[in-house]
């Protein structure tokens, strides 16, 4: 039986404002406050609000039968918390169906599992805690940003315990496999592979209101019959998207919608059901692995990660980006961490493409790739300075995180040894209490002068200012040498 | 076709699209030309065009020896040519300051007398296209417009006008009126208007009332340094003192004060840049007083006019090469800095900006925009090195055999042959 998995992507980034290099040192806030919660607001109408309100409909019709998947990038949260919470709790709302499943992907949307895995792990973790704190999900399956893979990176997902992951089903890594089965990871095996299915994801994304395609206008009923004429064994269906296809890439005029209505009708007659990522990875087992020795990704004629790293400038952004990552990680300063995740936002690198795209690119405020390279480069140099503000630039990460480790662990103890002395205080409390009432008992009696109370609690005074004295040391050693 | 100017004895940039376009239809391989120039020296490359020079030709009949007119005219223009030419006089000019051939002399470049000049001019003209045979006309400037109607009027033939730079070009709106008539005149007179960028385009279309239909945009194009300039060393300034530099005539046309405002803003931040201003003008003393009273005269140099290869020196040695005209029809220097691998800021108001993609674009009066342009390039090895690289790739393959083809093209659909 076949099964369709429909997932869709929530993400946009946080716009860079205008920053000119003379801004350097003096103006620490890079983001376009305006244009961020203009076009979040105007995806949100358009977009983000019909199309789910379409989709809890489906829900509500069709009970348990249809399912759909999303991910959303942390940065991308962020940004609905302030500007457009109304999607958040409509996806609260759908999550309370039963009937949608979270995947988990890089909070920040960027391009860590290219170079940094400890950096990669850290921007998961972030992710699926937000997603368990707004949804009540532990993501068991993984998408990269923009579906970027390759064996690498497939190892270091496994071994973060994802079960399975999706990617692009492109032509030149399936050569003559077909994308509707499940694979495995060349390198783990535990770890499986779901594949876009490229043209009927594009029949939807990309064609859908284009009156010069040969399959316009496209129907739910001939979509469907298209997936029920594939071979019987044949059983897996993947079509991913972004959201924002729906209502901004083809417009609502399109009656797109309509058509996402009527699928799961068209489906049920033809004894095609809904699948979530999870429900695929746990029921179906892998035919063989896939083996992917060069990144792919879903974006572009070349389905690689050119669009983001193709020319030198862009290579010389990332590298000077991540050449910090390590330092970023150790030190977890708060403000420095938000810019991090929007900083590191794979958007910020697309902008600075040279390659002709037959997609039409938005750069939003820049009129060139050579003006978001400069733009970026200017931002980056302030956020560098910042970061090398913090600790002396001679101590190297290795001393440093031996340090913050020790400050750290130093909290630790002072918090076991606070315990500690609040346990002996109460202990003597209780005791000199017992001694009153003994004294009480046996007034005019012998006094008894409690000897070992008094050294204990003595003992405990002793320690606590020791601790106090050696903590405060280091606190202060450490501050000096940061300024 | 008329020119005023050709190479080697170059006034403006004229002479270098005139010798383009020339060689650029020549390469086509059925394209003959005569070429009109009021003052060859003899020295110019004849192998693309039929050179007549228009001081040579008679317009009042004089009965001359072969040995005379070959001693006299020999070295620019055939004798028998000469008594061809002799036999098409049309009327009676002996009013007129002729010398003992019956011809006129012309000062050549650019004189105080230049409407005199283009009058004359076109009266010969009128004898030159009685001569010959030809199937098209084609005028360079306003300076030959009137040369280009007159020989339509005698031969019947069409004419096709290049504008290669509008009097709202030169003078930021404030026209001067008898220029300003010359060049509509010859847009209404013509069956075909080629004008080297979009922007040249809307000039004529908006403010010469022209039919967009019979306007073109025909973008110049650049020649493939030669040997010795390629050889030219490009000095490494990783790590060193930067330099940025300006070439132009510094007039208002070419918005040098912008440049300056620039500089002081990148100096303001960074002291490791150099700043030149190439050429001369009658901005030249302003400039240098604004340098002096920001601050800044200590970093910013004025070399003055330069000329052939000090030009190419110049571009070699330089980091960024900055353009910030408020209005350029097309401006080939951009160009010329791309050829010798100098990353190029031009201002979105030149035509060049058209075609190049390859260089930084920004408004002439964003002065700020261009600062951090200057100063990315200057900090940036990786936008240095991609604008150099992809831009001399970029400007080699813009050709003037491309711009040959197109033109022939443009003849075809004017004749109706196409």
């Amino acid at each position: 039986m076949k099964t369709i998995c429909l997932y869709f992507e929530i993400h946009q980034s946080i716009h860079l404002k205008r920053y000119r290099f003379f801004d350097i040192g003096t103006d620490h806030y890079y983001y376009d406050n305006y244009e961020n919660e203009r076009s979040i607001g105007d995806i949100a109408e358009r977009s983000y609000m019909p199309a789910l309100n379409a989709l809890q409909s489906m829900i509500t019709e069709h009970g348990k039968y249809f399912k759909v998947a999303f991910s959303l990038s942390g940065v991308c949260i962020e940004q609905l918390e302030i500007h457009a919470p109304q999607v958040l709790e409509k996806l609260q709302a759908l999550n309370d169906t039963g009937c949608v499943e979270f995947l988990a992907e890089p909070y920040s949307h960027g391009l860590s599992s290219l170079v940094n895995e400890d950096c990669f792990v850290h921007d998961i973790k972030k992710q699926c805690r937000k997603i368990k704190e707004y949804f009540g999900q532990d993501p068991k399956v993984l998408r990269n940003s923009s579906l970027i893979y390759s064996d690498d990176i497939g190892q270091q997902v496994a071994q973060m315990g994802f079960k399975g992951m999706l990617t692009e089903g492109a032509r030149h890594v399936l050569g003559w496999k077909s994308p509707h089965y499940i694979y495995h990871c060349a390198l783990n095996s535990k770890l499986k592979l779901l594949l876009r299915d490229v043209k009927l994801s594009d029949d939807i994304s990309l064609r859908f209101n284009n009156s010069e395609w040969d399959g316009y206008p496209l129907f739910a009923d001939t979509y469907i019959e298209e997936i029920a004429r594939l071979p019987e064994e044949e059983q897996v269906i993947n079509i991913f998207m972004e959201l924002s296809a729906l209502g901004i890439a083809q417009p609502l005029s399109s009656n797109i919608l309509d058509f996402l209505k009527a699928l799961p009708t068209c489906a049920k007659q033809r004894g095609i059901t809904f699948s979530t990522p999870t429900e695929i990875c746990m029921k179906l087992k892998s035919v063989g692995e896939l083996n992917v020795p060069d990144t792919l990704s879903w974006v572009d004629e070349e389905r690689d990660i050119s669009s983001w790293l193709g020319n030198p400038m862009q290579r010389e952004a990332f590298n000077k980006l991540y050449s910090v990552a390590d330092r970023v990680r150790i030190a977890n300063d708060p403000r420095i961490n938000q810019d991090w995740d929007y900083l590191q936002a794979s958007n910020n690198f697309r902008f600075m493409t040279t390659k002709p795209s037959n997609v039409g690119l938005d750069r939003g405020i820049y009129n060139s790739p050579f003006d978001a390279f400069t733009n970026y480069m200017n931002i980056l140099g302030d956020f560098i300075n910042r970061v090398n503000c913090l600790y002396p630039e001679e101590l190297d990460n290795d001393q440093l995180e031996a340090m913050l480790t020790t400050i750290n662990n130093q909290g630790d103890e002072i918090e076991v040894k606070d315990k500690e002395i609040t346990r002996l205080q109460a202990k003597i409390a209780k005791l000199e209490q017992e001694e009153l009432k003994l004294r009480e008992k046996y007034e005019g009696g012998k006094v008894i002068t409690p000897k070992a109370i008094k050294k204990s609690a003595g003992k405990a005074a002793a320690v606590k200012s020791k601790i106090k004295t050696a903590v405060s040391k280091r606190v202060t050693k450490a501050e000096d040498s940061t300024v | 076709m008329f020119g005023w100017e050709y190479p080697p004895h170059v006034f403006g940039g004229l002479a270098t699209a005139n010798f383009g376009i020339t060689e650029g239809l020549h390469a086509q391989g059925d394209v003959d030309i005569t070429l009109c120039l009021p003052k060859p020296w003899g020295d110019e490359d004849r192998s693309a065009a039929n050179i007549v020079a228009m001081n040579c030709v008679p317009i009042a009949w004089r009965n001359v020896d072969y040995d005379t007119v070959k001693s006299r005219v020999g070295n620019v223009m055939n004798p028998d040519f000469y008594y061809q030419l002799r036999d098409h006089i049309y009327a009676d000019f002996n009013y007129m300051h002729v010398n003992d051939l019956g011809c006129m002399d012309f000062a050549g470049g650019y004189p105080s007398n230049l409407h005199d000049e283009i009058n004359n001019y076109s009266v010969i003209a009128g004898v030159v296209a009685r001569t010959i045979e030809f199937d098209i006309i084609h005028a360079h400037d306003w300076l030959t417009y009137p040369a280009g109607i007159h020989a339509k009027q005698v031969s019947g033939k069409p004419l096709c006008i290049h504008v290669h730079a509008t009097d709202f070009d030169r003078s930021r709106g404030h026209v001067n009126p008898t220029v300003y008539s010359i060049e509509k005149d010859g847009m209404d007179n013509a069956d075909c208007i080629m004008c080297v960028s979009e922007l040249t385009r809307q000039t004529v279309i908006n403010q010469y009332h022209q039919d967009p239909r019979k306007v073109y945009t025909v973008h110049n194009a650049v020649y493939p340094l030669v040997q010795e300039l390629q050889d030219l060393s490009r000095p490494d300034h990783q790590g060193k003192e930067k330099v940025v530099t300006f070439l132009g005539r510094l007039t208002m046309q070419k918005g040098p004060e912008y440049f300056v405002e620039a500089a002081n803003m990148v100096l303001h931040r960074s002291r490791n840049v150099r700043f030149c201003m190439a050429g001369s003008g009658d901005m030249m003393d302003q400039m240098i007083y604004l340098v002096a009273e920001r601050g800044i005269a200590d970093r910013f140099h004025f070399p003055g006019f330069m000329r052939g290869k000090q030009v190419y020196e110049c571009l070699k040695d330089s980091d960024v090469y900055v353009m910030p005209s408020v209005s350029e029809p097309f401006g080939i220097s951009p160009l010329e800095a791309m050829q010798c691998g100098t990353p190029t800021i031009i201002s979105k108001q030149s035509g060049c900006a058209e075609i190049l993609s390859n260089c930084i674009k920004v408004d002439y009066w964003d002065i700020q925009a261009m600062a951090d342009a200057i100063y990315s390039i200057c900090h940036n090895e990786s936008l240095f090195y991609y604008l150099q690289d992809e831009g001399k790739k970029e400007v080699d393959q813009i050709t003037w055999e491309k711009v040959g083809l197109w033109i022939r093209e443009l003849y075809e659909r004017t004749l109706g042959w196409k």
